[in-house]
Parts: structure tokens; sequence; C-alpha cells
């Protein structure tokens, strides 16, 4: 080979690995990756069964329900007055309350209007918030400045 | 009186900054001695004012004074003593305080450790790290001052976030910003070969001990940050691809691209452009990583209270440094001459694919952690990408280089032997196959395709071996010659072959732990029994305990192995009682490599309590394996050859630091 062939055909595999890189990245996102939802968006414009998402809003008040071992029922609202029924099986944060803010994901299985999640998340600590269901909230006019205080 | 005098401090220190940055840099123009040494002297002096303002602060969090708005927002009188002390970086003003304090150390260091240095380089370095310094103080004393005092003042504090009251924050954040900070070293020799227009392979046998100084510490702060929140948290995970892991994780990527740059760049004086450019990028990710952490546009642990104002003010410095960087690159880059050719074969070849790998699968995490902020700016929508993604694209692009890496040290510099190298490896290769098969068998159990992962794991820890075995001679040589030979080596031979094989150790924990673990949620009550991982749990009840500052419940477990009890753990919910926050506290038990992980869920109706426990196999190779990389890195800094030009001492300076993250 050429020194200029040699040169070409380094060019070319560091390209074709970049090109790789990149389909698999655009690959990935069509796949992996899961939108943010309100109750009150899913009201409007449900999502198709075994789609994964993400679903927050506020615990609805006095719905949480510990069944039988360690699966736990209870249902997401928001200022809509819309509400999601979720079932979860695991361990809930520590700061998982009725009336607080919380994002799970999961998916909708077919057939069904109940919301399966593996994910539940609730705040960090007394500062914080999950930040998409905060914004949401603003715009519902939820938000209660002491709770942004605390 | 003594906090004002902190304040004040940190005043001078911007002054003293301020000249830092400007004197050194116009008499290395000017090439007036006078001037240029005004940059060490300027630069120990501004690390003196910043430790000092930094040791007021920590006095204040020490003797619990609420009438510092910081000191009352994130302490307690009650609070053990030692997360006084931590307490001082564990929230947003405290932290940007250490993490300027070690930029000063790091300039500090430069000063007096880069004796050896042509005058023009150290002053225009000292100067880069100056512009650095007037940034972030700037940025603490405008829109994040720890000083500010509270009239009255309160008589109780509201507590520090009980998820930090543990000694991972003694350790976690000062190691990663001897690491994140540690770069700034890095960048700021780029940028300073780039004033200067002139760049050779001396200037990469300087870069070097520091980039791998930085590299070291950064690869103990995230496996230590990892380790904390696996037993923190009470998930069981130890990364889930947060965003706030990735600002951590994509400057070690760069760095370790860095690395190795700089060595074809010292050994060959090839790659010099790219390797200027990589230093850049490499500081850049941890300055975004600053952004997007202490900014608040991202939500997690790290991002304490959060103001729109810091964002917009850090995001001006990440454009500043990055944008004037990168275009002084542009500007510049061109006048550097290329250096020595090297065929596609050759070890510099094997450094360019790692580069080209290690550069790629960063810039994917890259895409994976902004793309949801830009979405989101732009759209309006909201999405989440988690570990399917970054597992996906980063797992399967950085797969070859596992494979790849033993092969680096065994080709020559300049026209490697491909076949040679093969014919070395392949005994090799199969050995750590048969071995990955072995191990798989034992475990029953898991997908057939997790024995590639393993066996990829043992051929990096075999492949280290085997690069030494062969150096040494084994084999060829008498025994005798061979362990005289081995002993010969320079230890950055050493070095590199423990980084590789900590590589493959973790590899190793990963492939194991995802493959093997098990995880039961049930309920459990008093006396009842289950298995994991061979073991049998029997939980023994629930009682009451009081801590300093917190109450818990804690539930006992007996841990049994075929009847006969081994072991027994106890694992907690506590309530801190000044913020009535609750936390997990899990029990966590290990046996050789492995861990038995009980947390506790909430009491159930009938009298028992949701248990969740994970059986997790190898799972402390993948720290363990962290460690043993960095170790690579403390015997390479200790290497002879690293000092020439650089630091005699620096080594040794750097020992005391280590020893915490034992």
């Amino acid at each position: 080979m050429t020194r200029k062939q040699k040169r070409l055909a380094v060019i070319g595999g560091g390209m074709s690995f970049i090109v790789a890189a990149v389909l698999l990245v655009m690959f990935a996102f069509s796949n992996s990756v899961a939108y943010f939802y309100m109750p009150a968006d899913l009201a409007s414009n449900p999502v198709p069964p075994g789609t994964r998402i993400r679903l927050g809003g506020l615990v609805g008040e006095g719905s949480v329900v510990r069944g039988a071992g360690s699966t736990v029922r209870f249902a997401v609202t928001d200022a809509s007055g819309d509400l999601v029924h979720v079932r979860f099986t695991g361990i809930l944060p520590d700061l998982f309350r009725e009336g607080q803010g919380v994002v799970t994901e999961g998916t909708f299985e077919s057939g069904s209007d109940v919301f399966t999640a593996d994910t539940v998340l609730a705040k960090h600590d007394e500062k914080y918030m999950p930040k998409d269901v905060a914004d949401r909230l603003k715009q519902q006019g939820l938000w209660k400045e002491e709770q942004a205080a605390k | 009186m003594i906090i004002e005098i902190g304040h004040y401090a940190l005043i001078l220190a911007l002054a003293t900054a301020i000249i830092v940055s400007l004197v050194p840099l116009i008499g290395a123009r000017r090439v007036d001695q006078a001037m240029m040494d005004v940059g060490p002297i300027g630069s120990v002096v501004l690390f003196a004012l910043v430790a000092f303002s930094f040791g007021v602060l920590t006095y204040a969090h020490v003797v619990s004074d609420f009438s510092v708005k910081n000191v009352w927002e994130n302490s307690h009188s009650l609070m053990p003593l030692i997360y006084k002390y931590s307490g001082v970086w564990g929230n947003h003003e405290g932290s940007m305080m250490l993490w300027l304090l070690i930029l000063a150390l790091f300039s500090a260091l430069v000063a007096v450790f880069g004796r050896n240095l042509p005058e023009t380089l150290k002053a225009n370095v000292l100067s880069v790290q100056a512009w650095i310094s007037v940034a972030f103080i700037l940025f603490i004393l405008l829109t994040s001052n720890p000083f500010a005092r509270l009239d009255p003042a309160p008589a109780e504090g509201k507590d520090l976030n009980p998820i930090l009251q543990d000694i991972g924050l003694a350790i976690h954040p000062p190691l990663l910003y001897l690491g994140y900070v540690g770069f700034s070293v890095c960048f700021s020799f780029a940028v300073a070969a780039l004033i200067e227009g002139r760049i050779d392979a001396a200037w990469a046998r300087w870069v070097r001990p520091w980039t791998l100084a930085a590299w070291t510490f950064l690869t103990l702060g995230i496996a230590m940050g990892s380790y904390w929140a696996y037993y923190e948290l009470g998930w069981g995970g130890w990364w889930f691809w947060d965003p706030v892991e990735n600002a951590s994780f994509m400057p070690w990527l760069a760095g370790t691209a860095l690395l190795h740059s700089a060595l074809v760049m010292e050994k060959r004086e090839a790659l010099k452009i790219w390797t200027v450019l990589l230093a850049i990028l490499t500081f850049s990710l941890s300055l975004m990583g600053t952004f997007l952490v202490r900014s608040g546009v991202l939500t997690s642990v790290h991002a304490f209270a959060s103001d729109p104002s810091r964002g917009v003010f850090i995001l001006c410095i990440l454009l500043l440094f990055i944008g004037g960087a990168l275009s002084l690159f542009a500007f510049r880059a061109p006048r550097l001459t290329a250096g020595g050719l090297f065929a596609p074969i050759s070890r510099e070849g094997a450094l360019v694919v790692n580069n080209l790998i290690l550069t790629v699968a960063c810039g994917t995490v890259l895409t994976g952690t902004l793309y949801p902020l830009v979405l989101e700016t732009l759209t309006n929508d909201k999405i989440s990408v988690g570990p399917p993604f970054f597992n996906m694209t980063f797992g399967l692009l950085m797969a070859p280089l596992l494979v790849i890496v033993p092969f680096g040290p065994l080709l020559a510099w300049k026209r490697g032997d491909l076949l040679g190298a093969l014919q070395r490896l392949y005994a090799v290769a199969a050995l750590a196959f048969v071995a990955a098969v072995v191990f798989f068998y034992l475990q029953h159990g898991g997908p057939v395709m997790s024995v590639l992962g393993l066996a990829a794991g043992l051929f990096l820890v075999l492949g280290a071996i085997a690069d030494l075995w062969y150096r040494a001679g084994v084999g060829k040589q008498p025994l005798g010659i061979a362990w005289r030979r081995l002993k010969g080596l320079p230890r950055s031979a050493f070095g590199t072959a423990l980084a590789h094989a900590g590589l493959g150790i973790s590899v190793l924990g990963i492939v194991a732990v995802s493959t093997f673990q098990t995880e039961h949620v049930l309920q459990m009550k008093q006396g009842e029994v289950t298995d994991a991982g061979g073991y049998t749990l029997r939980f023994d009840g629930m009682k009451k305990a009081t801590g300093p500052n917190y109450t818990e419940d804690r539930g006992h477990f007996t841990i049994a192995r075929g009847g006969v009890d081994v072991a027994d753990v106890w694992s907690a919910k506590r309530i801190y009682t000044a913020g009535q926050m609750p936390t997990t506290e899990a029990g966590i038990l290990t046996f050789g490599a492995s861990q038995l992980y009980v947390s506790l869920g909430d009491p159930t109706d009938d009298g028992g309590i949701v248990v969740r426990i994970w059986w997790k196999p190898y799972i402390l190779c993948i720290w363990g394996g962290a460690l043993v990389m960095a170790l690579g890195g403390f015997v390479s800094l200790s290497d002879r050859r690293l000092r020439v030009g650089a630091p005699r001492r620096k080594a040794k300076a750097l020992q005391p630091v280590m020893e915490p993250a034992e």
C-alpha cells in the first residue's frame, strides 16, 4: 500500500466507527427514551399499551392501598382532576407520601387502564421536588410557595 | 468578626488572582523576569488567602455559628463532629469554596514544583490558572457568598441533608474535585502552549504527571461516589446513568484518552494538535459538569437549592473559557507542526484507536445527557434518557476497546508486529475464555452472552500479566535473569499493567453482577426465613433505637448457610429529627467479593414488613478494579522518568491525600 492508501484506510476506519456510533445513538433514541406525561395529558392523548413513559403528578390523597405482599396501588392526579391508577411492586422511596409529587416509570398493559410502574421516584430530600412535576404544577397553579421554600 | 475576615480574605484573593492573571502574561511577552516572577509568588499567596477563607468557613461550621446563613441552613448543633467538618462542602456555597481551594492548590503546586519549567511557559500557565480562579471567586462573591450573616442569629440549625451525613461526604467530593479541577492544569498548559505558539515532546512530559494525578483522583472519586450511592440510597444500584454521574464520567473518559495521547506525543512527537485539543476538551467537560450540577438545570442529590442567577453565571464562565480556548486553538493550531509518522499497526496506532473509541463513547454519553435538556428548551417535550440508552450505545461502542487493550503494550512503536502480538496473546485469550466458561457454569443461570463479557474481563487481567511476563522474558531467560529484568522494568510498565488489569477486574464485577444477581421483594414477619444467594435469612423482628440526631426502626436478620448461623445484620429506616426526613439504611454483608444487601420497606397491615434482598455476586470487584486502576496511576506517578523537568517530590506530596481513599 502506498502512504496515501494507508492514510485513506485509517481515515475510512475512523469515520465508519463514528458513523456506526451516530446510527447507534439514533436507533437508541428512537427505542429507549421515555416521554413525560401527566394525567391530564393521558386523558386527552392516550398512549398505546406497551409504550414506556414517565408518569408524574401528585399522589392522590387516600389512594394508597397496600395489598398483601409487596404490591402497592396508588393514584396519580393533577390539577385537572384526572386520575391514573398505578400498580407497583417493590419498595417505595422514603419520601413517597400522599399529596406529594411523584414520578413513576413503566407501561400500560393492553386492555387495562392501570399503569404498571417498575420505578417510582419521589423527592430526594425536603428541599427537592421532581422538576418535571414542579414545572407543570406551577403552570397549573397548584404550586405552593411554602412547598418550594421548605 | 472572624467571619468578616474570611470574607475579606476572599476579596483579597480576587485582587491577587487578577494580578496573577495579567502580570506574568505580559511579563512572558516582554521576557521580563521580574514580571514573570509574580506568577509563582502570587499563586502561593492566592492559595494561602483561599485556604484561610476556607478555614474560616470550616471554623463557623465546627463551632455551629448559626449567625452565618450557610451554617444555619446546613448544620445542626447535635450533628457528629466529622459531619460538621464535611458538611462545609455539603452545600452549594461550600462546595464551590472547595472547588476554588483545590484550584488554588493546583496553581500553587505548579508554582512550587514547576521550577524546571521554561520561565515563559510557567508564567503563561499560572496566568491561565489565575483566569479560572478569577472567574470562580467572582462567582462565589457575587452569587454564592458563604459568609452571609443572619440577624438575629437563630438558636438552632436546619440540619444537613441526612443522605449527606455519611463518611462518604468526607471523601467523595475532595477526591472528585482533585480530579475534576486537576484537569485545569492540563487546560492551562494547553492554552499557554497555544499562546506561545510552540509545543514539543517536553510539553507532553510536563503535562503527563498532572494528567495522571488528576485522572487517578477522578478514578477514586467516581468509584467512591458510586459505592456511596450504592450503600446509602438503599436502591441496590451502583450506577444509574444519572446526568450528574455522567458529568463526572465524561471528563474521566476524555482524561483517559488524554493520558494515552500525551504518551504518544511524549515518545513520538505525534498527535500534537489532537492532544492540545483533548486537554482543552477534558477541562471543558469538567466545567460543563460543574455547570450541570451547580446550576440547578438538573435535579439530583447534588443539586442543592438552586438559583437561576447562578446558572446563568456558570454558563457565562463555561462559554467564555470553552469558546475562548477553542477560538485560540482554531487560530493557533495550524502553526503547530506535525510530528513523527507511524504505521497503522503500531503502538501509536493502537493508542489512536483507544482515543477514537474513548472520545466517541464520551460523545454518546454527552449526547444522551444533553439531549433531554436541548429538547425541553426547544420543544417543551420532557423525556428521560435512561440506562437502556447508555447500555446500548456506550456499552456496544466500548466493547471493542476491551479486546484491543492487551494488544497495545505488546506492539512496538512506529511499526508493530500484529502477528507476533497475536501469537503471544492467543494462549491468554484461550485461557480467559475457558476460565469464563467454567466461571459461568459454576454460577448457573444467566444469558450465555455474558460469557463473552467475563472472558473480556479475564483477558484484560491476564493480558496485563502477560505483558509483564514477556517483558521480563519469563520462559526464554533463566528464572534469575527474568526476575532481575522484571525488577528492572520502569515503574510506568507496572502502572500500565495495573491500570489495565484494574479495568478488567471492574468489567468482571460489572458483568458478574448484572448477570448473576438475584433480587427478592417479599413480605416478612418475625421468625420467617427466605433464601438468597445460597444463604438463608431469618427475620428476627424490629427494634427501636435512637442516634445523636435521629431515631430509627431497625430490623435484625440472621444469616445462615447449611443450617449454621454465619452472620447477622441490621437494616433500618431512620427519621432525622430536625427535618423529619426519613432515610433507608441498608444492611450489607460482605462474603468475599460478593454482598448480601437487605433494605427495609414499609410495614404491611398484618404486622409484617416489606423486605428487599439482593444477592450481589462479585460486586466488590467493580470498585476494587477502580482502586487497582488508581494504584496503577500512583505507581506510574512514582516513575523516575516522569520526573524529568517535573516535580521531584511530587509523588511524595500526593501520598497523604491518597490515604483516606483506602
